[in-house]
C-alpha cells in the first residue's frame, strides 16, 4: 500500500459544493487554516453546479419577508421554525449581495437596471467559488473522497481519512473541527449532478454517535425526458401531459400532480409532456435562464415546445427532500462535539419542515450554514489551542471497512452488488414515492439484511474503500428513510402515505432517526419558535 | 453520457480529467484522456463546459449507446453544431460574454401561480 499522506489543519471541509466554499471561505476568513477535502472536483461536484438554482433572496421589507416565510408553512406541515427562517433570508442577503458587491458573479440586469439577484448559474457560481476559495488560502484536495471520520479520546471529532483517488494513495487530516458539507443522497439515480451525493457524510455523522432529523421527507422524484439525466422541474410548469395516444393525461402536473405521472409509469404506460403553455417570451427567458435545460432537447433533435416527448420520474432522495443531519445550534453545530453539518448533509427542516427544499431554499441554506459552520469550526478549533494536533485519533469507520466477521465468514457481497439491491428498494416509484406501511415495512426489511450482511462480511481497502463506503452509505440512509416514514403515521408535507393519507395533529413534530446495526427514531420536541401557525 | 473525446481537437490539457466531479478519464499513452469509467459518468455535461478545445461529446443519454455511432461521429456532431454547444450557451471561452449576465428567467408558468415553484 502507498504511504499516507498526513495533513493538519484547524477546520477541515468535507464536499466541494455550495455549502462546502461558503463553510472553508468563513472559517478561513475567521482566522482558521483550513483544508477542504471533495470527493470529486471542487467547482463541478454536487447538484448545484451541474444545473443552476433560484436562491431565497429576499428584500429586508418586513411584508416581504412576512411573505416569504409564510408562503410555505403549510406545504412544510408546520414544521419549519420562523427564527430560522429569517436568519436564513438574513444572511443570504449578505452572502448574494457579497457576491455581488465583490464581482464574484455576474448578476443580470432587470427590466427596471436593478441587478436580479435571486438566482444563480451552476456552473459559473461554483467555477467562481471555488477560485475565491482558493483566494483564502484555503488547501483544496480534489478528488479525495473521505471515508471515516477520526475521533480524539473522549468522542469528539478530530479529524478524517480517505483516499486520494487520483494519486492513488491514502491521506489523513488532523483537525480542530471537522465540517460535513457531502451533500444529500440521492441513491445514484443519475439525476442531474447527484451521483456525488451518496449519503456519505450521514453515515460517518452515525458512526461518531451524532443524529438525523426529517428522514422521512425523503421522497422527492423530479421529472426529466425519458432516457436523460436533466431534472428541471421548475420548467415542467408549462407542460400539458398526455397518454401514448395523444390524450390529456388527467390530473398530471409537475406540482401536486406528479403522483399521476407515477401511477401511468408503474402502469407501464408512456407519459408524454409538451411545454405548450409558455409563449414566446416566456421560451426564450427559459433558454436565457437555464441553457443546461435544452442540451437534452437540442441533442436529441427535440423542440420540447412543439413536439411531445415521453418523461420520466428520477429519485432525488434527500438531495430535494429536507432530511438530514440533526443541528444542534445556531452555528451548525450537531450533537457531537467538533462536528458540523452544512448544506443538504444536513435537515433542512428548519427552514422547510417537510416540503422539499429543492431550489431556492436549499441554495439560501446551503450558503447560510455552509457561513455558520465554517465560522463555528473555526472559533471550536481556535478553543482547542495547539494541543489539537496532538491528540490520539481513532478511526471511526466501521461498515465496509472493519467487517464484525471472522474472515472467511459469509461473505459481505461486492459494493455494487450492494448498490443494486439498495437501489431495487428505494428507486421503484411503489416502494418509495406512492408509500404505504406493507411495501416500506417489506422494503426496510430486505434493507436490514443488506445492512446485517455487509456489515458483517464487506471489506475494501485501498481506493475500493470509496465504493464500499458509499454502498454502505446508501444502505443506511435508506434505512433511516424508510424507518422514520414508518415512524410518521400520517401524511405531512411530502412524507405522504396512502395508508395513513390525513395529517394527525398528535404527529406535529420532528422525527430524529440514528443508528447503524439498530436503527431507531424518537419524535423531537418542538422549540418555541418553530411554527405556531 | 460523455461518448467522444476527439484526439483530432484535444490538446491534452488533462482539464477534462480533473474537473469530471465522477472520475470517468484516465489520461491515455499518447496524452490524449480516455474514457475508463463510462458507468461512471452521470450525464452532466462539465467536462464539456469546461473543455478549451470543444473536443468532447456527451450525449443525452444516461446510459451508453455502444450500438449508435451517431453519438461518437465527430464530423455530424460538429455539423450539428453540437461540439462546444454548451460551453458556447454559457459564455465560456476568450472573447464570450458570460451566459449568467443574460440569465434573466421567464415568470413561471401558469401552474406556478397557484403553487409556489419549489424545484
Amino acid at each position: 500500500m502507498s504511504a499516507q499522506q498526513e495533513f493538519a489543519a484547524d477546520v477541515l471541509v468535507v464536499g466541494g459544493g455550495p455549502a462546502a466554499t461558503w463553510a472553508a471561505l468563513d472559517a478561513a476568513r475567521a482566522g482558521a487554516d483550513v483544508v477542504l477535502a471533495d470527493k470529486g472536483y471542487c467547482g463541478t461536484s454536487g447538484s448545484t453546479a451541474a444545473g443552476g438554482t433560484g436562491v431565497w433572496y429576499v428584500d429586508p421589507e418586513p411584508a416581504l419577508r412576512e411573505a416569504a416565510m409564510a408562503s410555505r408553512e403549510a406545504l412544510g406541515g408546520h414544521l419549519a421554525d420562523r427564527r430560522w427562517m429569517a436568519r436564513v433570508l438574513d444572511q443570504t442577503y449578505v452572502n448574494m449581495n457579497e457576491l455581488a458587491e465583490s464581482r464574484s458573479y455576474p448578476f443580470p440586469t432587470g427590466p427596471d437596471g436593478r441587478q436580479l439577484r435571486t438566482g444563480l448559474q451552476g456552473p459559473e457560481y461554483m467555477r467562481r467559488m471555488r477560485i475565491r476559495v482558493r483566494r483564502a488560502g484555503v488547501r483544496i484536495l480534489d478528488h479525495s473522497p473521505v471515508t471515516e471520520l477520526l475521533t480524539a479520546a473522549d468522542g469528539s471529532v478530530a479529524g478524517a481519512a480517505g483516499q486520494r483517488r487520483q494519486a492513488g494513495h491514502p491521506f489523513l487530516v488532523r483537525a480542530g473541527a471537522v465540517v460535513l458539507a457531502t451533500g444529500g443522497c440521492a441513491f445514484l439515480s443519475k439525476a442531474l449532478g447527484t451521483n456525488t451525493n451518496t449519503g456519505d457524510g450521514a453515515l460517518y455523522a452515525a458512526e461518531v454517535g451524532a443524529e438525523l432529523s426529517g428522514m422521512e421527507f425523503s421522497n422527492a422524484y423530479g421529472i426529466a425526458p425519458e432516457h436523460t439525466s436533466v431534472t428541471k422541474t421548475a420548467f415542467y410548469s408549462y407542460a400539458s401531459f398526455s397518454t401514448g395516444d395523444g390524450a390529456a393525461l388527467e390530473g398530471a402536473a409537475s406540482q401536486g400532480g406528479r403522483s399521476v405521472i407515477a401511477r401511468s409509469l408503474l402502469a407501464g404506460e408512456k407519459v408524454y409532456c409538451r411545454l405548450d403553455r409558455a409563449d414566446e417570451a416566456a421560451r426564450r427567458a427559459m433558454r436565457l435562464a437555464q441553457p443546461n435545460f435544452f442540451l437534452t432537447f437540442d441533442r436529441l433533435g427535440i423542440d420540447p415546445f412543439t413536439d411531445r416527448f415521453a418523461v420520466t420520474l428520477l429519485a432525488e432522495g434527500t438531495v430535494r427532500g429536507t432530511g438530514g443531519i440533526r443541528i444542534a445550534g445556531d452555528d451548525c453545530r450537531t450533537t457531537v462535539p467538533g462536528l458540523y453539518a452544512a448544506g443538504d448533509a444536513a435537515t433542512r427542516e428548519e427552514i422547510c419542515g417537510g416540503f422539499t427544499g429543492g431550489g431556492s431554499h436549499n441554495a439560501a441554506w446551503a450558503m447560510s450554514s455552509g457561513t455558520w459552520a465554517g465560522r463555528g469550526a473555526a472559533g471550536y478549533a481556535r478553543a482547542l489551542g495547539p494541543g489539537a494536533h496532538r491528540r490520539v485519533l481513532a478511526p471511526a469507520g466501521r461498515a465496509g471497512l472493519r467487517p464484525t466477521a471472522a474472515p472467511g465468514g459469509r461473505p459481505g457481497g461486492d459494493a455494487r452488488e450492494i448498490v443494486a439491491a439498495v437501489q431495487r428498494q428505494v428507486l421503484p416509484y411503489d416502494k418509495n414515492y406512492l408509500r404505504h406501511g406493507d411495501g416500506l415495512t417489506g422494503a426496510l426489511s430486505v434493507l436490514d439484511d443488506t445492512w446485517a450482511r455487509l456489515r458483517a462480511g464487506l471489506r475494501a481497502t485501498g481506493t475500493d474503500a470509496v465504493r464500499a463506503r458509499q454502498a454502505a452509505a446508501l444502505t443506511a440512509n435508506a434505512r433511516w428513510m424508510y424507518r422514520s416514514a414508518l415512524a410518521r403515521t400520517e401524511s405531512r408535507g411530502m412524507a405522504r402515505r396512502l395508508d395513513h393519507p390525513g395529517q394527525d395533529p398528535a404527529q406535529h413534530h420532528r422525527i430524529a432517526s440514528g443508528g447503524l446495526d439498530e436503527v431507531w427514531t424518537r419524535p423531537l420536541a418542538r422549540t418555541a419558535t418553530e411554527a405556531a401557525a | 453520457m460523455i461518448e467522444l473525446v476527439s484526439a483530432e481537437r484535444c490538446v491534452a490539457c488533462d482539464r477534462c480529467i480533473r474537473v469530471c466531479p465522477t472520475d470517468v478519464f484516465e489520461r491515455g499513452a499518447d496524452g490524449v484522456p480516455v474514457i475508463a469509467r463510462q458507468d461512471d459518468c452521470q450525464t452532466c455535461f462539465q467536462c464539456e463546459a469546461n473543455c478549451p478545445a470543444d473536443a468532447l461529446f456527451v450525449a443525452p443519454y444516461t446510459h451508453p449507446q455502444p450500438q449508435d455511432p451517431a453519438v461518437r461521429d465527430e464530423r455530424r456532431l460538429a455539423d450539428a453544431g453540437l461540439l462546444g454547444s454548451y460551453r458556447a450557451q454559457i459564455g465560456w471561452g476568450r472573447g464570450r460574454t458570460p451566459g449568467a449576465l443574460r440569465a434573466i428567467g421567464p415568470a413561471l408558468g401558469p401552474a406556478a401561480q397557484a403553487t409556489p415553484i419549489t424545484s
